[in-house]
């Protein structure tokens, strides 16, 4: 069981640097959708949320605070994601030039 | 499901995450990256509900529904230029969540497999709780004071008083000493664990206060990791691998954030966090005769332009002038004008806060172009238009070594053949610094709103 820790410890070192190796070569155009999208993901907590509110202990307390966590996290997650895909629906590529396609949109 | 197809299912989720990250690392796989990251959260959340230590399920259907709609409506009403307010509440909903979770850690049945169970919190729960909850507290009244900032519901520049680092200094040490006393002795009716509480939420207030409006978008990218820290503390509390993978890959990825933040304003994030910057005016008094333009004028120097650069800035958002900009940009592009966006990685409040306003606009991606691109051809622009942007494009930085920002890489459009600057008055910019700019002999002021020049500059190209 002591060991636990040092596999969690794994876990996050390696996590870390994939996360740095995952992001440093994303273009300035898509910091905001990149910062909101991770900023969903973070929301993850709500698992722990959700394993807090439904444990269904005895302690009224834990539950609560459990529900209100599941709130928040959930705010989290749905509008993050949700914001994200709004705003990377804006970007688009360059039209196909001129007027003659104009005219179909 | 029992505790393994649950585990696989968690794996599976991160595998989700971590692909769907990459693919927001380029604007033509970016959305379907983002719906991979979200099928994952719902891999991960409905693993998590069939899982066997869920055991009722009401308390969570009412938080989660709740959470739902106002999320998705948040998301919804949102307009483009509060993004930063946005994610800046985003990111403090996070940093509570994550708390809250830590918190409920210290009941007997919440941290699962920990040794926890029935018996006492064992010390590796405990410093894990102290953290998420002071990483989780600082996250949210961080982030609730850089929201309030950004909303201008509180003011917006740096908020400084005698012994401050003292002070924040002071609380972070009481932090950890109460930190300390709790983990002796950790219960969820520890005074201790009050006051670790307190004094995280403390010292998240006290440590966004001192930092203006214009280093904002090294904040947000922090809180944004520290958002993720918070979960991965979490994740740590209740034993839990999906929170630790995917809150250290957003920890990582906020500090990237930060720290191109910081390279583009050639300080140190210390600097940031701690000096005040734009409360004290520095730096050489620039005077001169600025030139002033009215909009037909302007026009016609346009109309005759071949290559036109705008340079977006804070003044751009507020004016809400990024329609008319694009309008503009295509009136000359069809006039066989090649234009382009130049884009600072610092312009606006949060990191690539100028590009998704003009991406709402309707620009299209491939002509935003970054600082580092478009500088060595600046010399080739006819006319680079400045729109409600000051520090990144003032030459202070490149001359006077007296100045504040002195270092930082600016867009160089005192190089570009004419400049023209859209500006409301003659006041200096949010950091308070003069611009050389203004002053410059190919420079041209084009006073007023930056919306109402534009469309009055548009209506002259169309007579």
């Amino acid at each position: 069981m002591e060991l636990v820790p040092v596999y969690l410890a794994f876990i996050l070192a390696l996590s870390i640097f994939l996360g740095f190796e995952l992001i440093s070569k994303v273009p300035a155009t898509l910091h905001t959708p990149l910062m909101s999208g991770a900023n969903a993901i973070s929301g993850v907590t709500l698992v722990g949320a959700l394993l807090a509110a439904g444990a269904d202990g005895p302690d009224w307390l834990a539950t609560a605070l459990g529900a209100a966590a599941v709130f928040f996290a959930t705010v989290n997650v749905v509008g993050g994601y949700l914001v994200t895909d709004r705003m990377l629906g804006m970007f688009k590529k360059r039209a196909p030039r001129r007027k003659a396609q104009g005219a179909e949109e | 499901m029992n505790n393994l197809a649950v585990n696989l299912a968690y794996l599976g989720a991160a595998v989700l995450f971590v692909v769907g990250l990459k693919m927001l690392g380029s604007p033509g796989t970016a959305r379907r990256g983002n719906a991979l990251s979200a099928l994952g959260m719902l891999v991960a959340v409905v693993a998590t509900l069939l899982s066997k230590d869920i055991l009722a399920l009401h308390w969570i259907v009412i938080a989660a529904a709740a959470g739902a709609v106002v999320g998705a409506l948040a998301a919804r009403l949102v307009a483009m230029t509060s993004m930063p307010e946005m994610v800046a509440l985003f990111n403090g909903s996070g940093g509570i969540a994550s708390l809250l979770v830590g918190a409920a850690a210290l009941f007997p049945g919440i941290a699962l497999g920990s040794g926890g169970g029935e018996g006492a919190v064992s010390t590796f729960t405990a410093v894990t709780v102290f953290l998420s909850v002071m990483i989780g507290g600082v996250t949210f009244s961080g982030s609730i004071v850089a929201w309030g900032k950004l909303a201008e519901v509180l003011p917006g520049g740096a908020l400084l008083f005698a012994g401050q680092r003292l002070v924040n200094g002071g609380l972070l040490v009481g932090l950890l000493a109460a930190g300390v006393l709790f983990v002796a002795a950790p219960s969820t009716t520890s005074p201790y664990f009050a006051l670790v509480l307190v004094l995280a939420l403390t010292l998240g207030v006290m440590a966004v206060v001192p930092i203006g409006g214009a280093d904002m978008p090294v904040v947000i990218s922090l809180l944004n990791s520290y958002s993720g820290l918070a979960a991965c503390a979490a994740g740590f509390a209740i034993n839990n691998n999906v929170l630790i993978v995917s809150g250290s890959l957003v920890g990582a990825a906020g500090i990237i954030l930060t720290n191109i933040m910081c390279k583009a304003m050639n300080r140190s994030l210390a600097n940031v966090l701690f000096s005040g910057f734009g409360a004290v005016r520095s730096g050489a008094k620039v005077e001169g005769e600025v030139k002033p333009i009215n909009a037909e004028d302007a026009g016609l120097i346009l109309e005759a332009a071949r290559a036109v650069a705008f340079v977006p800035g804070y003044g751009m958002a507020v004016a809400q002038a990024q329609h008319v900009v694009r309008e503009l940009g295509e009136l000359l592009e069809e006039n066989g004008c090649e234009v382009s966006y130049a884009i600072h990685p610092v312009a606006g409040r949060m990191p690539g806060h100028m590009n998704v306003l003009l991406a709402e606009a309707g620009v299209p991606y491939d002509q935003l172009v970054e600082m580092d691109d478009v500088n060595p051809r600046m010399a080739t622009i006819d006319v680079a238009v400045v729109i409600g942007a000051n520090d990144v494009v003032n030459p202070a930085a490149r001359q006077d070594e007296s100045s504040p920002i002195y270092g930082m890489p600016i867009i160089n459009v005192d190089h570009a053949r004419t400049v023209f600057v859209l500006k409301r008055s003659m006041a200096s910019g949010f950091a308070g610094i003069d611009n050389p700019l203004f002053f410059g002999a190919n420079t041209r002021m084009l006073f007023g709103d930056a919306k109402a020049s534009v469309a009055a500059v548009i209506a002259s190209l169309k007579d």
